[in-house]
């Protein structure tokens, strides 16, 4: 990020040892427990790129979303926006965070109000924000932004409650509520996971071309390798276990060659519909099928109850992401 | 100017029009808002069309039953019944709006800023509402009654919402705490909406069918908390209320037990009367806000 010629940060968004921590209670006692949902993962996103951030459920990646726009806050570490740590900051500058910093929520049924019209779901923000005269342009802006997300003609729509929306349509508006304010950064979190299988393409595409055209970066969260592959072919993949980013690659390139025995078993797991394929695949031979529970603290390396090659090393230290050749892997033997 | 004009039209088509279609659509809405539009009037312009007035007394005309020149009948003291029906109706449906709307718009606020804020605020708001809860209404009510014994309406209106509020605090908590985890209200807090913002146009309408059909409910627990305390005694007298006038129907006329005198209890049969419509009506008005009730 240059401003004024001196160099801020290279990346929009980053966190260094970012840790969230949530206590339950567990059983009749109410035994307080703590759980660490995301686990001193420091790692940068660069302006205009495209990540997918993967991983099984539970593992933290929604969470992690949620700490990158501030909606939730850290335990410890740090959560900076343009190298600034957005919790240690004005607060005229963390309005101007939050207005860059936007959420495509994971259910479009749910994103919208029941109540109002698409017309409320879009002009208070855009007033809010003073990008608009009057309420005459504002509605302006928001039929341009309803076109712009494919749903024409805009002034049958924005007249609309959200009921007389199909899925897909309701997840068009709520991209377009997303980036009313035109912001920087946007975190999808699951977009298109509870779409049918025929719109999450043209969704993601919207995603790319919007994400070119606004020079907005974009962190897509999901748990299908597929759509991730799909929609960052041209970025990042960043692969998360249990509170741990465990790789972060070029997509194709890591899909390819993965480097971490996670990310190996996470690929080797997707059924292939060819049965001659499946049954030349080598199977990594994971050492158990169960993932460990969060409440139980685990030494060193999370992977080491399950990993194939795991060393003496790596169950008492936990491996930090490190530069092998473009990709970062958290592993003492990849 | 005529901007506002226009707002307004379009307002008031949606607050009014369009639900009044619902409603009188089927055979209970009509009915039920018949029945309140009757007391409506009753208690607006109804003071127009009374021949008599209620507080002369004429003994010679006492406990007359139901006649051309008294459609009702007369009481003990010999006041035309229809008349005092008629004036009574204005204090009692008067202050008993006024009580529901304490009662509501308190519960509102404490329910959604409770619900919202979470915290500190939370607690301590819900230990308040608790404590009010724990207590009696009614016999608090005799209690407060006898000791103020005052006859202005909005000071009664306000001892009957006294504890009226707080079961429905904790239920507008309760809806409230569900809508603040909605996906809506997260993307709204993420696009810089001020809190203010969030609770009145996000929750608030998504609230506001709850709120209008237990404000019903508070309207009719207002109309017997008051017509019980004037029929106790515990109020200032005045002959037309309907309170009043029951308790004198029963005491003095006997009209419990002699079916000849029922017309002594037709400010009775008005509150039955007047509960069944309002009963219908939110029945109806359940159908306005949830479109998939509704039968057309």
């Amino acid at each position: 990020m240059k401003d004024g010629g001196e160099i801020i940060s290279e990346y929009v968004v980053e966190t260094r040892k970012l840790t969230k921590e949530f206590e339950v209670s567990i059983g009749m006692l109410k035994a307080r427990a703590k759980i660490r949902a995301v686990d001193e993962v420091s790692f940068g996103i660069k302006e205009g790129e495209q990540i997918a951030l993967v991983g099984e459920s539970g593992c933290g990646k929604s969470t992690l979303g949620r700490l990158l726009l501030g909606l939730l806050k850290p335990s410890s570490g740090q959560v900076l926006y343009k190298g600034r740590d957005i919790w240690h900051i004005s607060r005229k500058e963390f309005e101007e965070f939050r207005r860059n910093a936007q959420i495509i929520p994971q259910n479009p049924y749910d994103a919208l109000n029941p109540a109002k019209k698409l017309s409320a779901a879009l002009i208070p923000q855009i007033l809010r924000h003073k990008m608009a005269r009057g309420r005459d342009e504002a509605r302006k802006i928001a039929l341009d932004l309803l076109e712009r997300v494919g749903l024409s003609p805009p002034e049958d729509f924005i007249e609309r409650y959200p009921s007389r929306l199909s899925g897909g349509q309701m997840q068009r508006v709520v991209i377009a509520r997303a980036i009313s304010v035109k912001p920087q950064f946007v975190v999808a979190d699951e977009a298109v996971s509870m779409l049918d299988a025929s719109l999450r393409v043209e969704i993601l595409d919207m995603l790319h071309k919007i994400g070119e055209e606004l020079r907005t970066t974009f962190l897509l969260i999901t748990h299908d390798l597929g759509v991730a592959r799909y929609f960052a072919r041209n970025g990042k993949i960043a692969i998360m276990y249990l509170g741990d980013i465990v790789e972060v690659g070029e997509t194709e390139e890591t899909i390819r060659n993965p480097l971490h025995p996670y990310t190996k078993a996470l690929l080797a797991a997707i059924p292939v519909p060819d049965p001659k394929i499946a049954r030349e695949r080598k199977i990594i031979p994971l050492k158990s099928i169960d993932v460990p529970s969060l409440l139980k603290p685990i030494s060193g390396c999370k992977f080491h109850t399950r990993c194939p090659y795991a060393t003496g090393d790596c169950e008492k230290i936990k491996p930090e992401l490190r530069l092998i050749s473009n990709r970062w892997v958290a592993c003492h033997s990849p | 100017m005529v901007q506002v004009k226009e707002v307004l039209i379009r307002a008031l088509r949606k607050s009014v029009y369009d639900p009044l279609k619902i409603i009188l659509r089927s055979k209970r809405g009509a009915v039920g808002f018949a029945i309140v539009l009757f007391f409506a009037l009753m208690a607006t312009v109804g003071s127009l069309i009374v021949r008599y007035d209620p507080s002369t007394v004429n003994l010679s005309e006492a406990l007359q039953p139901p006649s051309l020149k008294h459609p009702l009948g007369t009481d003990w003291f010999g006041r035309d019944i229809l008349a005092m029906l008629i004036i009574g109706s204005q204090d009692v449906l008067f202050v008993s709006f006024v009580a529901a709307l304490i009662t509501t718009s308190v519960a509102t606020f404490m329910g959604i800023i409770s619900g919202y804020m979470g915290g500190k605020a939370d607690s301590i708001l819900v230990g308040v509402t608790d404590i009010v809860l724990t207590i009696p209404g009614f016999p608090l009510l005799i209690v407060i009654a006898s000791i103020l014994r005052t006859s202005n309406p909005v000071l009664l209106a306000a001892i009957l919402s006294i504890t009226a509020w707080a079961p429905l605090s904790r239920a507008i908590r309760a809806q409230t705490l569900t809508l603040r985890e909605r996906g809506f209200i997260e993307m709204a807090k993420c696009l810089g909406m001020p809190s203010i913002h969030i609770i009145t146009n996000e929750i608030l309408p998504n609230i506001m069918p709850y709120i209008i059909i237990n404000g019903i409910f508070a309207f009719t627990g207002a109309i017997y908390a008051q017509v019980g305390l004037f029929m106790l005694g515990l109020a200032p007298y005045k002959s037309q209320n309907w309170g009043v006038m029951l308790n004198l129907s029963v005491n003095y006329a006997g009209a419990v037990f002699s079916i000849k005198q029922a017309s002594l209890l037709a400010p009775a049969i008005c509150i039955i009367l007047l509960q069944i419509g309002l009963v219908f009506l939110s029945g109806s008005l359940e159908e306005v806000f949830n479109p998939r009730l509704r039968s057309g």
